[in-house]
């Protein structure tokens, strides 16, 4: 019921809704979540590292449990790994329900959830040269318990 | 058992791992974190403020007071910033 995938290559929206909902007629409602690296104080590039064994099956209990909460017909998320630039995306989150409350609120939960239940840590390079790892925020664990 | 390190762990202790076993005495996360702080100024440098870092044990996320076992894999880590 959930895709989850980890990879470095781009991932294609239209492809990836389409397989959502393929075949299905009970589908009202699919809700996406883009997140894209932004150029925040002169950001080159980011790295984004994860721990391989974990990653997945961590993003399979996260899309587990927004399963057990809302009644989706499926959902996807994929995240990137690698180094990325401005403007490219880095994580996509799909869900797909017979009506947009239960895509909209578990859209949003899942990305809530990935934040701070994930393995994933990301390195920021500056065009001056200087990189450091991004520090988990508050309120990121903030928005995870809020659910 | 094998030990893992990610991002500012894996770049403090200059290495992706150690394969240690358990000594004797040391039956949870935060006592193996305190072992391992003890093998070199890059661990010691790494553990230095136990409260800065996230564990796993066999891929699930534990706590300090967890239990550990010769035959785990566990990972250390900072807190996690994906998404």
């Amino acid at each position: 019921m959930a895709r989850i995938a980890v990879q470095e290559a781009e991932f294609d929206v239209s492809a990836e809704t389409a397989l959502l909902t393929a075949g299905r007629r009970d589908i009202g409602a699919v809700a996406s979540f883009i997140g894209i690296c932004r150029a925040d104080d002169g950001l080159a590039a980011m790295v984004l590292e994860h721990y391989p064994a974990m990653t997945e099956r961590a993003m399979q209990k996260i899309a587990a449990e927004a399963q057990s909460r809302w009644p989706l017909t499926g959902c996807t998320l994929i995240h990137r790994v690698g180094r990325l630039e401005p403007g490219a995306p880095i994580v996509l989150v799909l869900t797909a329900s017979a009506h947009r409350q239960a895509a909209l609120e578990s859209c949003a939960f899942l990305m809530d959830w990935l934040k701070t239940k994930a393995p994933f840590w990301k390195r920021e390079e500056f065009t001056q040269g200087a990189a450091r790892w991004v520090e988990a925020r508050a309120e990121d664990d903030a928005a995870a318990q809020k659910w | 058992m094998q030990i893992l390190y990610f991002a500012w762990v894996r770049e403090k202790i200059g290495r992706a791992g150690d394969d240690i076993a358990l000594p004797p005495g040391v039956t949870d996360i935060a006592g193996l974190m305190r072992h391992l702080a003890a093998l070199s100024p890059g661990h010691a440098a790494a553990f230095a403020n136990p409260t800065a870092i996230r564990a796993a044990i066999n891929q699930d996320f534990a706590r300090p007071e967890d239990a550990v076992t010769n035959g785990d894999e566990v990972a250390f880590f900072p807190p996690v910033t994906g998404g």
